[in-house]
């Protein structure tokens, strides 16, 4: 008998206490006349008792069947399945098979074994051989070919060495996320690819990501794909600018990210593995590369991957992602146009007044010191630092306000020429007063060690908002 | 383990798999041109017609040779080619 026949199909290995125990009772169903077929994973000889074997050792049939415990004994009528029963249960199988007694020295009940498809890395393996849930181009490699050079060797890299994406790898990535391998989550520039949720998981592959961190990589992805995000022009700017991705909520402590000491830098692999897949995506799917439609005069080394937690249990604050509408308990990623990092000290701030007016000295240098609204900044102050608003009784709100009242720029100050430097505004601003920041363009987060009355100034794009790119938030869907 | 030998691509698959030939040079006359001898018997000879033939065309001509044909062409030598010509032709057999 074929499969798609009617009667019944029993899968054990020899490897199996319970499988050795009821080959007899195979026997007597065969006897009986039963239709049967017996797919034997570990040893095509067994079990001597029946002849309808089949050698199922590459256990596509026990993969295609979905079989997880052996034996296992399915009807089959028309090839549809009909019933089935996992490990001996005497009446389930006498029910199955319309014969009775069945395996009447045995006992009434025994638990099956672990199906060899579904030990750990085959059940991966087989669904890449098998399956038909990837549409990505396979890439054969030659036989003398590194894998790992193969992948520099065809631009896959951003400069460092890559996990090569092999299918098996691929359909472990994709058990992070219940979302289909087709769905497309929307166009990658620069060459306005589309952007499937299979392809984000090839380039987390590349990135070093675990599975678990997919759901993170997916949603920063989607952030980047906004609109308001202006992902292209970021890319191709001469500035230094790239995406930052800051996590908010119960994914970052999950799946171990770092929101501590050396937290904007290396060293955690979330961190560093999130960031990076992100910028893989459209490096590899957008074909956006440096020279290509990348034309960074200096770049920053964050666009090999930037990407950190917020410290939200130490925060005086609520989280960033809740003051930017997402609902507490759930995770978020913030994209945010990050040039690079400046440090800010500050060692004998005792009030929030007085490191207030710090922080406003130093934001006011953001690109350049003459430059009114153009461009964002995420704050990133450090527990120290936080400690002093905390103890001031400062929200997060009142610092930005007590920020901004400091940052109003004068245009006697900020115009061409001012100060002997001949960058700045056009002259008929002389008599205006700018401020730094334009609504919505300044974020304060909570990150770091707890040593250090140091603060984190990033920098972001002179063309932001409506005018280039605005910060996204967007929920991670697990 | 044995090694992967088959990769699913990561790109928004609009170029070939395969990969592309290096830019083709748009004219010999200017061009600097490498003439890669692997130290086979005759090479030499072979090469020499060929280098005729494209000063001829107006072409520079650069001359290499590998220590061995037995071997791969050393770093420095692939890296004084790749930094010097524009172009190379190498005489692979005798």
């Amino acid at each position: 008998m074929s499969e798609g026949d009617e009667g019944l199909l029993a899968f054990v290995k020899r490897d199996c206490p319970t499988c050795t125990l009821v080959a007899p009772v195979l026997g007597e169903l065969e006897r009986a006349g039963i239709p049967l077929t017996v797919y034997s994973q570990d040893d095509a000889t067994f079990p001597e008792a029946v002849s309808t074997r089949v050698d199922d050792r590459e256990l596509e049939a026990s993969w295609r069947r979905g079989i997880e415990t052996v034996p296992t004994l399915i009807r089959v009528r028309g090839g549809e399945e009909e019933a089935r029963a996992v490990g001996w249960v005497r009446e389930e199988w006498e029910k199955l098979s319309g014969v009775s007694p069945l395996g009447a020295e045995l006992p009434g009940w025994k638990p099956g074994c672990g199906s060899r498809s579904v030990e750990p890395g085959v059940a991966e393996a087989l669904e890449a051989r098998f399956g038909d849930r990837l549409s990505s181009r396979r890439v054969e490699l030659g036989s003398d070919e590194d894998p790992i050079e193969a992948v520099f060797a065809r631009g896959w890299s951003d400069g460092l060495p890559v996990v090569p994406p092999t299918p098996e790898r691929v359909v472990r990535m994709l058990g992070g996320t219940s979302r289909e391998p087709g769905e497309i989550l929307g166009e990658a520039p620069p060459d306005l690819a589309p952007v499937t949720v299979e392809k984000v998981a090839i380039n987390a592959v590349l990135a070093g990501c675990l599975p678990e961190y997919l759901p993170v990589v997916l949603a920063a992805v989607e952030a980047a794909l906004v609109d308001s995000f202006c992902m292209h022009g970021l890319l191709a700017t001469t500035w230094f600018s790239g995406p930052l991705v800051l996590v908010n909520g119960p994914v970052a402590e999950r799946i171990g990210m770092n929101s501590g000491i050396n937290a904007l830098g290396q060293g955690n692999r979330a961190n560093a593995t999130i960031g990076r897949a992100l910028q893989l995506v459209i490096r590899n799917v957008g074909g956006g590369r440096p020279g290509g439609v990348d034309r960074a005069t200096l770049g920053n080394p964050g666009k090999y991957t930037f990407c950190f937690a917020e410290d939200e249990a130490g925060s005086p604050w609520e989280p960033l992602a809740e003051e930017r509408g997402v609902e507490p308990g759930r995770s978020a990623v913030t994209l945010f146009a990050a040039g690079g990092v400046q440090g800010v000290l500050d060692q004998l701030s005792r009030t929030p007044e007085s490191l207030a007016a710090t922080f406003a000295a130093c934001l006011r240098t953001v690109t350049h010191p003459k430059f009114p609204i153009a461009t964002d900044a995420l704050l990133v102050v450090s527990p120290e630092h936080a400690r002093v608003f905390r103890e001031g009784g400062w929200s997060r709100e009142r610092l930005r306000e007590e920020l901004l009242a400091r940052l109003m720029l004068e245009g006697r100050d900020f115009v061409r020429g001012a100060g002997g430097i001949a960058e700045g505004m056009p002259e008929g601003l002389a008599s205006a007063t700018l401020p730094k920041f334009r609504p919505g363009g300044l974020l304060i987060a909570h990150a770091g060690g707890r040593a250090g009355m140091f603060s984190a100034i990033i920098g972001g794009w002179p063309a932001s908002g409506e005018m280039g790119s605005a910060p996204v938030t967007v929920e991670v869907r697990e | 383990m044995s090694q992967p030998r088959i990769l699913l691509d990561p790109t928004g698959e609009r170029a070939p798999a395969a990969r592309g030939r290096a830019p083709r040079l748009a004219s010999l006359a200017g061009s600097r041109i490498g003439l890669l001898d692997i130290s086979k018997a005759r090479g030499d000879v072979f090469l020499q017609r060929v280098e005729e033939r494209l000063v001829a065309e107006g072409a520079e001509v650069l001359r290499f040779r590998k220590p061995t044909f037995t071997r791969v062409a050393p770093v420095d030598l692939r890296q004084e080619i790749a930094s010097r010509c524009d172009a190379v032709i190498e005489a692979l057999a005798d």
